[in-house]
């Protein structure tokens, strides 16, 4: 018993080293951020002699991803350059607009919202052909993955249970609802106005931001806003509810490229896309957040395994 | 100037009275935290700051360790406290992270009020038969106010602009307006949040100022020639 509680406090510690590295990774990239504003690289090279710039988001499982890219690229004789841990979307954006990165990993959804508010596209298909043309010039996408990473809304399984939740439109006849989630979920079109709008579910608002699953497991909260890729749905056993009215855009993992991005690359990338699958996405989070490994380890790996690498 | 007057919009907008965090609601929880946070921290910082300035022992230490607590990252303290003690006690995850950042300007303003203090002030104070708790309570404490109230001032300052972070583990506060508006690209809202823990790290500090002021013992207070007034208010008591 005491064997497994230090365990656990040694967990939490290795988690809170993590998070104080993060922290300093994001500062030093803040100090850095001149960089962004560099003009695009001239270069006269062609083909694959010209270095590719990829870069991620300061999300771990984005990471993930773009490193995938990056040893495929390798693997293929391109030359390649990391600028990973940009930032959100607002830094990423504007850095492949001015050239300073060529490519990114996003998700089709999220990126559509950012392009286009008032959206109102949701299925896989539309969300993608709705992408396609809200893009401005000078920006495109790849292949979508079948692998998605979108918002879905989660309860904990004895909370299922006793009220026999399997949808969100259950949640109905569920009395003094708490939505927990980041901050923005709360303006978002699928937050507690979406609820009530497209299934008459009633809640108020929580912002849990990076403690909603701990708040649902503790009760603090009863329904989570928790990205459908978390590890944590699967260890802390936690129920999706199903979306049947497309309350959420379907955010499949996309490309996102500018127009210095050579087209023979594409090709490499479309097939990495085209073996990412929404289970393959979750064990890649798994190996991260829960076995800890390495980014690189993990990139190589799911390459090999895939027939890739 | 357009965004000025877009941040002030929004911060007098009706709709801020509505919605999951109402506007005077979030500025009650920023206050509460920020006044809770520098108590405890003068609760544990002012005796301590008090003794090493009375005893001149300890001096060393207190500065070794106050520098060292100033130099702690509070977002990184309140995520490792958070995941220490789990989600139930996460408000006072914070406000422990908040009282370690309040510390340090706490403790040397309560020591320095005392070094500050010129030594024959001391040596009179003991020579008309004034016993050692009588030297502290009717001299080193009251001429040592102002430097202390300062401390206390700029502990204040420090925690009302940090307490910002505080929603980072949902604990709301101000700061959940500015980290929902850079998601949602409202620079409106963040400026008009941003804006708001200004005017509070102003008004604060302004209460602080007229209060250093007020509480400079009146042997003390407009005259130049420190040492010799000072001896007055002692001599005076």
């Amino acid at each position: 018993m005491s064997a497994l509680r230090t365990s656990r406090v040694g967990a939490r510690l290795a988690l809170a080293a993590t998070a104080l590295t993060v922290t300093a990774l994001a500062l030093t990239g803040c100090g850095s951020s001149s960089s962004l504003e560099q003009p695009a690289a001239t270069g006269g090279a062609t083909g694959s002699s010209e270095t590719i710039t990829i870069g991620s988001q300061a999300y771990y499982s984005n990471e993930i991803i773009a490193e995938i890219y990056a040893q495929a690229l390798e693997g293929a004789g391109f030359t390649v350059d990391r600028k990973f841990n940009i930032g959100q979307r607002d830094a990423i954006v504007p850095s492949l607009q001015n050239g300073t990165i060529s490519l990114t990993p996003e998700y089709t959804g999220n990126l559509l919202q950012y392009f286009d508010k008032s959206t109102t596209a949701t299925t896989t298909e539309d969300v993608y052909a709705a992408l396609k043309k809200a893009l401005p010039e000078g920006l495109s996408v790849l292949d979508q993955a079948s692998a998605t990473d979108q918002d879905s809304y989660n309860v904990t399984a004895a909370f299922a249970a006793q009220h026999n939740l399997k949808s969100i439109a259950d949640l109905a006849t569920v009395p003094n609802l708490v939505l927990g989630g980041a901050p923005e979920l709360e303006q978002r079109p699928y937050g507690p106005t979406g609820l009530k709008d497209i299934y008459g579910v009633t809640v108020s608002f929580s912002a849990t931001a990076d403690t909603t699953v701990d708040e649902l497991v503790a009760g603090g909260i009863q329904l989570a806003d928790v990205y459908s890729a978390d590890p944590s749905i699967k260890t802390k056993n936690l129920v999706t509810l199903e979306d049947p009215k497309g309350l959420f855009l379907a955010s499949h993992v996309v490309p996102l490229v500018n127009s210095s991005f050579p087209a023979d690359a594409a090709d490499v990338i479309n097939a990495v896309d085209a073996k990412l699958t929404p289970e393959g996405l979750i064990a890649l989070n798994v190996e991260s957040k829960v076995d800890q490994k390495s980014t690189k380890d993990i990139a190589a790996s799911w390459l090999k395994a895939n027939g890739l690498g | 100037m357009n965004l000025f007057v877009d941040a002030f919009a929004w911060i007098f907008s009706p709709d801020r009275l509505t919605g999951s965090l109402p506007l005077p609601e979030a500025i009650a929880q920023h206050l509460a935290f920020t006044f809770g946070s520098v108590l405890l921290a003068a609760l544990i910082a002012v005796p301590a700051g008090w003794a090493i300035g009375h005893t001149g022992r300890g001096r060393e230490f207190a500065v070794a360790l106050s520098g060292a607590a100033r130099a702690i990252p509070t977002l990184g303290l309140v995520v490792l406290l958070y995941l220490l003690v789990g989600v139930v006690y996460k408000s006072q995850a914070a406000v422990v992270a908040f009282v370690i950042l309040a510390i340090p300007s706490i403790l040397a303003g309560a020591y320095a009020g005392f070094e500050a203090i010129d030594r024959s002030t001391i040596s009179a104070a003991r020579a008309v038969g004034m016993t050692g708790r009588q030297i502290l309570w009717k001299v080193e404490v009251p001429l040592g106010l102002p430097l202390l109230i300062g401390g206390i001032r700029s502990a204040t300052l420090q925690v009302v602009a940090t307490v910002t972070i505080a929603t980072y583990v949902g604990l709301g506060g101000l700061g959940f307006y500015i980290i929902q508006g850079i998601q949602l690209r409202d620079t409106a809202q963040i400026l008009g949040a941003s804006l708001l823990v200004v005017a509070l790290a102003l008004v604060l500090d302004g209460v602080f100022a007229l209060l250093q002021r007020i509480v400079v013992p009146p042997g003390v207070a407009g005259r130049s020639a420190r040492p010799r007034a000072a001896t007055r208010a002692a001599t005076a008591s």
